[in-house]
């Protein structure tokens, strides 16, 4: 047991910083500090940055444009670039449908896609659940029918993120209706640009507009598309979700929010003291450091075991990742939302190209409450604390 | 010990949650929001023929001497609602001013404005700087040719944009934050030196930011003695505080029984969600917050007319700390419960939550008012 990087990761994590501080555009880094939402611009201007550098798609095949770094580099990169802050790259495509490409795909598919992930020229999102398959995705009912060369794709997809921007959607698809649940599933890949697709936006209650509903009407769609073999869909899905649990405790971005929450503190004042000097409030600060220091240990010992482990077998201990990486992020919004007070009422406007000016109170309130309303969503989704604890309880406990 | 309501009291309930239902189910209610000023003066009018607006006013006020229990009756019903009417703005804080700061002059003279409906009021005291603290008031009254002069910007009036009249805190002497000094005025909304600017607040209520400058006040529109309001600025928060306590009961019932309701209905893995004996008992968890809340809420409404200022103090306190609290629980578990759905500006319960929240942040949060009853040495006296 050794806490200590090595000379070498230091030296690796003193070129990721140099690299951040020289080249994250500032607008990009300000909007991420007032807790704003990146543009579609922004994340692509980003990904081509890194992606310029080799740093896009650092944790794939060397092969695919990969850096062979370690699980301790790839951490280290992670962490430094989320502290930045910068803008989390879309997962659609660099962490869930990239790796399935590479993984399961053939040759053709990883020459037409997995480059135009790495630079964004492609934005994908994902169509995993339905409005009757959440936490039981494996219940999905939409169809794909094979006719000739084709698949006819009939259905609907739900809570679709970002798929306003998509070119391209993953997909879990029934191919086989009379094969059991997990069995008839196939993972195909579809351009949202075909006819008969339609993206239908829902608003969430902080007003953004984040997900979306897509509906397939007799969608054609090229056997080609089809992503390894017929009917095992499932598996490939497994090893997907198993990948977006790993990256999902979020350790650097809450260490970021932190910092920001003291630093609101420091300038907010009560009466005669300032927010910060508040024992009460210091102490709650201090339990949520104390709780993402334990966790991010906990997130080092994933890590150094996984390194050792089958690829592709997710290790059940990094759904403690997930529900407490989750808490903590929601933890840390709602300690902002005690910060802001009453000044964290009034509602901004996110209008096209930004936001309207803030109506009252502290320009940097304005985005407290819609960010603690949001984050309720990470205890919902990839697989609801509730389904984590479930997983648990059974893969661990053996309950 | 009597938990019982009076029959006038269940025909107050009734009548208000009868109104609520008929004129503002959800479809009903984003009508209302588009408004000129985010509610609906039909409704109002309602408020108003059905006596709600006179309520907390003695009936020498032209009122129908509605105490505490009657407000927070009414304020539970429109916290299932979802009210976006300026009662609160207007009958519970405004009238609670003019009950305890007017003359009987000014009483007469206002109440049965607020009470017709004809008039609506806002309360201009939270400023920039004062976040909690009821004391802080930097907006200044000078004294000039037997009236007053104001000068200073006020924040977050809530409704103040669509009042008729305003009652302004301002400082005849000492510091920002001296709870000597501070006068309260009554201000026509529309007077020279008025400048509002209104906006939407996170829960679709509206509020304003309001400058003063040089505006004019004569003597017959200062409320209480000026230099002295600070008593009745406080009997009025605590009041207010309560009424806010009720109107968030009334949405966490709603949570709860929406989220009890999904629960029998959503089906995933072939049965109802609520089968899920997690769920299950995060639902008992949610009506325990919620049955604490309910309680402390009536056990300040008991109290918060006595005389005793201290047990008063202390049970305001108490009861806007374990309502802060069960607001967080039930409103983030109502959303997570509904999972993805949950999440969406289309269904009715997040709406609550975000009306939940907001009270939390009125008047002081749960941490807040704990921090004020350890301060006092605890709650038992
Ligand atoms: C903001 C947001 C973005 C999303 N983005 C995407 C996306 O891009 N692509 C995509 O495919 N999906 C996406 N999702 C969907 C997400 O994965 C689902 O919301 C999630 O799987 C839960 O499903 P559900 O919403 O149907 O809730 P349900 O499954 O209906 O769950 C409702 C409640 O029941 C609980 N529950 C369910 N089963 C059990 C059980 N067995 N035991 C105990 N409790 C249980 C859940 O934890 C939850 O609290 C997104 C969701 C959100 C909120």
């Amino acid at each position: 047991m050794d806490l200590n990087f090595t000379p070498d990761e230091i030296a690796f994590r003193d070129e990721v910083r140099a690299f951040l501080k020289d080249h994250l555009p500032a607008d990009i880094r300000e909007k991420m500090i007032e807790g704003h939402h990146p543009s579609k611009d922004d994340m692509v201007r980003w990904t081509r940055i890194l992606n310029k550098k080799g740093w896009a798609v650092s944790h794939w095949p060397k092969e695919w444009g990969g850096t062979g770094w370690s699980p301790v580099k790839q951490y280290i990169f992670q962490e430094e670039t989320m502290a930045a802050p910068a803008p989390q790259l879309l997962p659609f495509g660099v962490s869930m449908v990239g790796p399935v490409i590479y993984t399961f795909g053939n040759e053709a598919q990883k020459k037409r896609y997995l480059p135009a992930i790495a630079n964004l020229d492609e934005w994908w999102c994902q169509g995993f659940s339905e409005p009757g398959a959440g936490s039981d995705l494996a219940s999905l009912k939409t169809t794909a029918k094979r006719e000739g060369d084709h698949y006819i794709v009939n259905g609907q997809k739900t809570w679709t993120t970002l798929a306003q921007y998509a070119d391209w959607i993953f997909m879990l698809v029934r191919t086989d209706p009379a094969a059991k649940k997990q069995e008839g599933i196939s993972f195909l890949l579809i351009d949202m640009k075909t006819p008969g697709i339609t993206v239908r936006p829902i608003v969430t209650i902080d007003g953004g507009h984040e997900v979306n509903e897509v509906f397939f009407d007799d969608v054609r769609v090229p056997a080609e598309n089809l992503v390894g073999q017929e009917n095992k869909g499932w598996d490939y899905a497994k090893f997907l979700l198993g990948n977006e649990r790993v990256g999902i405790a979020r350790i650097g971005m809450t260490k970021e929010r932190i910092r920001r929450v003291k630093q609101l503190a420091a300038s907010e004042r009560d009466g005669e003291r300032r927010l910060i000097d508040d024992p009460r409030f210091r102490e709650k600060l201090a339990w949520i450091e104390v709780e993402l220091k334990a966790l991010e240990m906990t997130q080092m010992r994933v890590l150094a075991a996984e390194s050792k482990r089958e690829r592709g077998k997710p290790d059940p201990a990094s759904s403690i990742l997930k529900i407490k990486g989750s808490e903590l992020q929601q933890a840390i919004r709602e300690l902002a939302l005690d910060v802001a007070g009453p000044y964290a009422a009034p509602y901004r406007e996110e209008v096209e190209h930004g936001w309207n000016e803030p109506p009252a109170g502290p320009d940097w309130a304005s985005t407290i409450a819609p960010a603690y309303f949001n984050y309720r969503k990470v205890s919902i989704y990839g697989g609801s604390n509730e389904i984590q604890k479930n997983i648990i309880a059974k893969a661990v406990l053996g309950l | 010990m009597d938990f019982e309501l009076s029959e006038e009291q269940r025909m107050l309930k009734d009548s208000v949650d009868r109104l609520m239902a008929d004129e503002y189910d959800f479809d009903q209610r984003k009508k209302h929001l588009k408004g000129p000023h985010g509610f609906s003066d039909g409704v109002w009018s309602q408020f108003a023929e059905l006596g709600l607006l006179a309520l907390p006013f003695s009936e020498a006020d032209g009122g129908f001497g509605g105490g505490p229990i009657e407000t927070m009756l009414v304020m539970e019903s429109l916290g299932h609602g979802l009210s976006l009417e300026p009662y609160f703005a207007s009958v519970v804080l405004c009238g609670g001013l003019l009950r305890h700061a007017g003359s009987p002059e000014q009483r007469a003279h206002w109440a049965p404005q607020i009470a017709s409906g004809e008039k609506k009021f806002a309360f201009a005291h939270a400023e920039r700087h004062s976040r909690y603290d009821i004391g802080h008031v930097e907006t200044k009254a000078v004294a000039q040719d037997g009236g007053y002069v104001l000068n200073g910007e006020k924040s977050l009036v809530l409704n103040g944009d669509a009042a008729d009249m305003l009652i302004v805190s301002a400082r005849v002497s000492g510091g920002a934050r001296d709870r000597d000094g501070i006068g309260l005025f009554i201000v026509d909304a529309r007077a020279p030196g008025v400048t509002r600017r209104g906006y939407a607040l996170q829960d679709d209520r509206r509020a304003a930011e309001i400058t003063l400058h040089n505006v004019k006040v004569d003597a017959q529109h200062v409320l209480g003695a000026p230099g002295k309001a600070f008593d009745a600025i406080e009997r009025t928060m605590g009041e207010a505080i309560v009424a806010a306590c009720a109107e968030a009961v009334g949405c966490m019932d709603e949570m709860h029984k929406q989220t009890v309701e999904y629960l029998k209905t959503r089906k995933q893995f072939g049965v109802t969600i609520g089968s899920f004996q997690a769920l299950q008992h995060r639902a008992v968890e949610m009506f325990v917050a919620l049955e604490q809340a309910r309680s402390i809420t009536m056990y300040a409404t008991m109290l918060a007319a006595s005389d005793d200022a201290e047990e008063r103090r202390r049970a305001i306190s108490a009861a806007k700390a374990q309502v802060g609290r069960s607001i967080r629980f039930v409103g983030q578990q109502a959303i997570q419960l509904h999972g993805g759905v949950g999440m969406t500006h289309e269904l009715k319960v997040g709406h609550y939550f975000k009306r939940a929240t907001v009270i939390d942040m009125f008047g002081g949060d749960a941490d807040y008012h704990l921090a004020k009853i350890a301060d006092a040495g605890g709650l038992a006296s």
